[in-house]
């Protein structure tokens, strides 16, 4: 059977991907950001997942206000670099795992979560600047990924709670797939950050440091904070941290902290990482 | 009976909600085309007769000629689609983020790097900081 064995947590900063694209992650404003993914590259080196689920967000690159879906599932065999307006970043097609979304998509429907099933999409900065953080510049990513797009650009995004539980069903999901496959959940965005109005560049390392606490150690409580909450103290664009609840939701009520960063400012954010292993 | 809005408040803030997505639909249409680069072509070519072609308001039409994006945002723009607009013109979302906080680049990047502006006092509006 498939089996979840980590969740990664990490935000996903455009400048980010243009520092790595540009070799410009030895300079002194970004090797802090950089240091803090090192732990990272070797413990993922050793794990070698099968596949990825990414949990991440479009920013106005694959859907338009013509179409929003709150929870698509990218069910597609490869998946491009979106054109952000400056070309596609420089990094390898994105290989899905056809058979295993299908499967997820099928399941999670089932269990109350209406899911918009996505065959062709192309995925920007969201999805690739997080498999940058974790990998480098390889010439092909080393795994399959099932990309997996929450809406946070129109207001209401899903409940913090919502997403805690779609994490349960993806458990239960992904255990039910008759495979030997190691499978890891990411949830990518935040931290605290604001990009808009005469309040852009809001950062709040308390709340920042209280969420990474609270969702390793109470999570289920953690998932009741209510948006306004996550706007008014973590800035407008603070809301994604909603999708690290699907990550945390997919993993045990217990979980192993194996790595935890937390770094101001990369651009106009606060960069949080956490890695939490499940229980053998 | 109307919605619960409890994110009103917040100042210099702006949620793009249902409201601001229904008055911002063109403008942030005509935001979301110049990921073409033969719309980019032509809007830099001709910018007032490009956005002549968007059924957007004159007001909108003129806060994105002015880039204005206080005003943008105001008149129904979200900033990942305006953010569009700022590509287009070769700026960064730093720089950006600067202009609507009345701030240099400079100074903003300044705050930045200095653990960014604090929430102390900018929770809601009319607060004593």
């Amino acid at each position: 059977m498939a089996r979840i064995t980590a969740g990664v947590a990490t935000s996903h900063i455009p400048a980010i991907g243009a520092a790595i694209d540009q070799g410009r992650t030895r300079e002194p404003y970004w090797a802090p950001v950089f240091a803090g993914y090192e732990f990272s590259r070797r413990w993922i080196a050793a794990q070698q997942p099968d596949v990825v689920f990414l949990v991440y967000n479009d920013h106005a690159s694959a859907f338009s206000l013509d179409l929003v879906p709150t929870f698509a599932i990218g069910c597609a065999e490869r998946f491009a670099p979106a054109d952000e307006g400056w070309g596609p970043r420089p990094v390898p097609e994105v290989q899905g795992h056809a058979e295993l979304a299908g499967h997820i998509a099928q399941s999670l429907i089932q269990s109350d979560f209406d899911l918009t099933v996505v065959n062709r999409m192309d995925v920007d900065h969201g999805l690739t600047v997080p498999l940058s953080l974790m990998f480098g510049q390889p010439p092909a990513w080393p795994c399959r990924v099932i990309p997996f797009a929450v809406n946070v650009v129109l207001y209401p995004p899903p409940s913090g709670m919502r997403c805690f539980r779609l994490g349960h069903a993806l458990r239960q999901a992904i255990g039910s797939f008759d495979a030997d496959l190691k499978v890891q959940v990411w949830g990518t965005g935040g931290m605290s950050h604001q990009l808009q109005g005469p309040r852009a560049g809001l950062i709040n390392k308390a709340f920042d440091q209280q969420f990474l606490d609270r969702l390793i150690e109470e999570p289920e409580g953690l998932a009741q904070l209510p948006h306004v909450d996550y706007m008014r103290e973590a800035g407008s664009e603070g809301i994604e941290l909603v999708m690290w609840l699907i990550m945390r939701g997919a993993l045990a009520p217990r979980v192993r902290t194996v790595h935890r960063f937390y770094h101001v400012p990369a651009s106009n954010t606060a960069v949080g990482h956490l890695i939490l292993e499940n229980p053998p | 009976m109307a919605l619960h809005k409890p994110y009103l408040d917040i100042p210099g803030t702006t949620i793009f909600d249902a409201e601001r997505a229904r008055q911002g639909y063109h403008l942030n249409s005509f935001c979301m085309a110049l990921m073409k680069a033969d719309n980019r072509a032509r809007f830099k070519a001709g910018e007032r007769a490009y956005l002549d072609e968007w059924p957007m308001s004159e007001e909108q039409k003129q806060a994105v000629l002015a880039r204005d994006y206080n005003r943008m945002i105001a008149l129904g723009g979200n900033i990942y689609f305006l953010a569009k607009i700022f590509s287009s013109d070769g700026l960064s979302f730093q720089y950006a983020a600067a202009t609507m906080t009345g701030m240099s680049q400079q100074a903003y990047a300044q705050m930045m790097l200095d653990g960014g502006r604090s929430p102390e006092g900018n929770r809601y509006i009319g607060e004593k900081r």
